[in-house]
């Protein structure tokens, strides 16, 4: 079972701190990491990261699996940028994205997904002058969620019947019906957000 | 209890060629407290369930639950009927268990200190307790399957569909999804193919392709399904 960027209880400060300024701080980061030129910045990016783990108090296990499902990505990008435009680049670039991924990973563990929600509901009240419902915004954040672990076990589950039937490497033959059990998937769920009022 | 009428119902959706009925005029009043519904694979079961909180609106006739029209007042009805799907990770809609419980509740417009007092409720009830904030999908199938009907019955509704709820489940879970439905005080209509469930209940109906065919006792029900599919 996958911990990726699930919720850890905790006291910490990061943990009590609002969702609105951990999200607007992400961002900000985010936008700032497009300055970065040098692998020293990098590391001073990853400092802050692990710093910001250790306050959280997030077991290093659980710290470790945020960067796993980014791990064999990392890999290739690295190995190209490496023999395209050298090791700088490849830290630059992969260092990056992977203290990014490490941040964001930390605001969803140190955040309740019902805070993340509210949040983006009040900060995207003004959209309502555009017709833009906050609401169904919020909604939105909060099935992207739960999807993860869903499509995750959608995916092991036809990976398994693969494997049972004589597993073929063929792309196809995994992709076609994740596809079709998430579309299934998503009719039922949309079944009972119905069921659930989320009309009302 | 809340009375049921369907009055002349038909539904149909169509297809490439024309329509294909799922439902053929089925009239009926309902009003005991626990209703079973059996049938085949394909027999209109889960539509006629689906028909009882306007998740699917007759195409002929009208279905009327306390009074109201299910194609006319759908939110007024869906505050009433609660309603539980087989899989609960379709059903799950917030990734932790207290969230989810929350999650119709806060919609409801109830205040935060109502909202929270029935979420506490409902995880002492259900023995989600030690569960509050765990990941949904993280929970056992049992342990899933109480927690999407716990998330429907913290807000109350007077009438409870469950539609195959055992389905997923091993026996122990099935025995304690049953023994939770057993103690509530609302209307409860129970579709299933777990025949055992029916078990002191009130009425039974048993669709056969689309139809409505018995009408009686869970026993004789039971009997008359067996003679239809065996």
């Amino acid at each position: 079972m996958s911990t990726f960027a699930v919720f850890v209880p905790g006291e910490s400060a990061l943990h009590r701190a609002p969702a609105g300024a951990k999200l607007l701080a992400l961002a900000l980061v985010a936008v700032l990491s497009v300055l970065i030129r040098q692998p020293w910045q990098v590391l001073v990016l990853f400092l802050v990261v692990v710093v910001l783990y250790l306050v959280a108090r997030i077991p290093w296990r659980t710290a470790l699996a945020q960067g796993r499902p980014l791990l064999w990505f990392a890999v290739g990008l690295a190995a190209f940028q490496l023999l395209v435009s050298g090791w700088e680049k490849a830290v630059v670039v992969v260092g990056g994205m992977l203290g990014l991924v490490l941040l964001a990973a930390l605001v969803s563990l140190t955040t309740r997904t019902s805070a993340i929600v509210d949040a983006v509901v009040t900060g995207a009240g003004p959209l309502r002058r555009v017709g833009l419902d906050p609401e169904r915004l919020g909604l939105l954040v909060a099935l992207a969620v739960r999807a993860v672990p869903v499509v995750v076990d959608l995916a092991r589950e036809v990976r398994q019947a693969q494997v049972a039937r004589g597993a073929s490497a063929s792309p196809t033959a995994f992709v076609v019906p994740l596809v079709v059990r998430s579309l299934r998937h998503a009719d039922r769920l949309a079944d009972a957000l119905v069921a659930r009022g989320i009309d009302d | 209890m809340p009375l049921i009428e369907f009055d002349g119902v038909s539904h149909e959706y169509p297809v490439s060629r024309g329509t294909r009925g799922v439902l053929h005029d089925v009239s009926v009043t309902l009003s005991e407290p626990r209703i079973g519904i059996i049938g085949a694979n394909g027999s209109g079961k889960s539509t006629f369930a689906r028909m009882l909180n306007g998740l699917v609106v007759p195409t002929a006739g009208a279905v009327r639950v306390d009074g109201l029209d299910t194609s006319r007042s759908a939110r007024e009805i869906r505050r009433r009927v609660g309603f539980c799907f087989t899989d609960p990770d379709a059903q799950i809609v917030m990734p932790t268990v207290a969230e989810d419980l929350a999650f119709g509740l806060r919609r409801r417009g109830l205040s935060r200190e109502e909202v929270s007092h029935r979420v506490e409720q409902a995880l002492a009830t259900y023995e989600l307790g030690g569960h509050r904030d765990h990941p949904a999908h993280l929970l056992s199938g049992g342990q899933k399957q109480l927690l999407a009907l716990a998330s429907v019955l913290v807000t109350r509704p007077a009438l409870l569909v469950l539609d195959e709820p055992t389905t997923l489940l091993d026996l122990a879970n099935a025995q304690r999804v049953q023994a939770v439905v057993a103690g509530l005080e609302q209307q409860v209509v129970l579709v299933t193919h777990h025949l055992g469930l029916l078990e002191g209940y009130d009425r039974a109906l048993v669709f056969h392709e689309g139809r409505l065919v018995f009408d009686g006792v869970p026993e004789a029900a039971v009997a008359h399904y067996r003679n239809l599919v065996l």
